[in-house]
């Protein structure tokens, strides 16, 4: 090949784009694990969620959640005859220890909806973050870096699902990781490891064998707000309409 | 020339702009984390710093390594699909060091977690009102935990 001088300097920039792109798909410490392999989301089929709280609990004792802040709660909703535009929602400190007995309502239903980060594509409150602590990993996982956080809580204020708060001790922004030390590992969240109905899924977009495609094309699943175009990643089966 | 005559004020703020661009540049080296914008406007280090976060739950596939016993008791019965660490807790800490014990469960509290009744749960999940049920008496009276349904003869 022959390669003039003006040729090679028109070729170096180029060679060095080339080169950051083969950075960026580099694996990082975990071994056995590359991040763009991944695609991670999750599955909440409501139908099967009873609200014992056990993920709320698993929750806060796998990722030290401060008393009073949640990465994942779960909510009551009742829904009386045709009155979706005001379903009467209880979550009772998350769901954590449970929920009330309710009695028998006969003009209505009760349903469980369990919500954690939706670990959007195209997420509003990393867009907004001034100073780039927080992002969506190559394995589509939106992560704080605390150690670079602010505490300025625009992206709490960003987020249309409440899923962020400001931790107390700390006085960064805090959220839920899809317990990102753990599906690195190979192992399923801490979640869906104690849901004992298998109602919460964790789900690999990226891999052709995760049941989650089968599912998809049998079952008629929902996001929430999905007007928002947020790219919500985490997929409801049987969400009823008056879900906010 | 003219032109360049009275130009030296110029080329002074030129210069202090220089120097100041060159100052930017050192600060800036020192100041931005070496691994920012490694995927992204973000500090790429970070990824790993939390994928490195400690393990409380050890996972179901650590419990069975050691009880397998248990596991093939949990497969026949109805509670096949509910984890270890769903009633137990998380054990990691006794996965690591088998000679750290686990606190002893109280099946009065743990059952009626999921089983008490509510006209909230779906209709085909197991409920019962505690009290009526059994009358206080203990669960694991008559149904063993890690395979529920009664076996003759009673107990476990």
């Amino acid at each position: 090949m022959n390669l003039d001088r003006r040729h090679f300097l028109v070729m170096l920039p180029a060679a060095a784009i080339a080169w950051k792109y083969v950075l960026a798909g580099t694996p990082e410490a975990s071994p056995n694990y590359t991040m763009t392999d991944h695609w991670w989301s999750m599955l909440i089929d409501i139908p099967k969620c009873i609200g014992c709280g056990n993920c709320v609990r698993a929750c806060a004792a796998e990722n030290d959640v401060p008393e009073g802040h949640f990465r994942t709660w779960v909510e009551r909703y009742l829904v009386t005859d045709w009155h979706m535009e005001s379903p009467e929602v209880i979550s009772p400190d998350g769901g954590k220890e449970g929920f009330p007995a309710a009695a028998e309502e006969a003009n209505g239903k009760y349903f469980f909806v369990p919500k954690l980060c939706n670990h959007c594509t195209n997420s509003p409150c990393t867009q907004v973050c001034p100073v780039g602590a927080t992002f969506i990993t190559p394995d589509g996982v939106v992560l704080v870096d605390q150690t670079y956080c602010l505490g300025c809580a625009y992206c709490v204020q960003a987020c249309p699902y409440g899923c962020r708060y400001i931790h107390p001790e700390k006085k960064v922004a805090d959220k839920c990781t899809l317990c990102y030390h753990r599906i690195t590992k190979g192992l399923t969240t801490a979640c869906c490891e104690n849901c004992p109905t298998g109602a919460r899924q964790l789900v690999d977009l990226k891999d052709p064998s995760d049941p989650i495609h089968a599912f998809l094309k049998t079952h008629y699943v929902q996001v929430l707000k999905p007007q928002m175009a947020t790219g919500a990643k985490v997929f409801y089966n049987e969400l009823d309409g008056s879900v906010r | 020339m003219s032109l360049t005559k009275d130009a030296g004020h110029l080329f002074r703020f030129a210069f202090l702009f220089v120097v100041a661009f060159a100052v930017f540049l050192v600060v800036r080296h020192f100041v931005v984390p070496k691994s920012f914008g490694e995927y992204g406007h973000y500090r790429g280090a970070a990824i790993g710093e939390i994928a490195a976060r400690p393990l409380h739950y050890a996972g179901h596939e650590t419990c069975e390594t050691c009880h397998a016993d248990i596991l093939q008791m949990k497969k026949a019965g109805k509670h096949a699909g509910v984890n270890c660490e769903a009633c137990h807790g998380p054990l990691a800490n006794h996965a690591g060091d088998p000679s750290i014990q686990p606190a002893k469960l109280d099946t009065a509290v743990l059952c009626i977690r999921c089983h008490a009744a509510s006209a909230a749960k779906p209709k085909n999940f197991p409920q019962v009102d505690a009290d009526q049920h059994s009358g206080g008496i203990a669960c694991e009276t008559c149904h063993q935990p890690h395979s529920p349904a009664i076996q003759s003869g009673g107990t476990k």
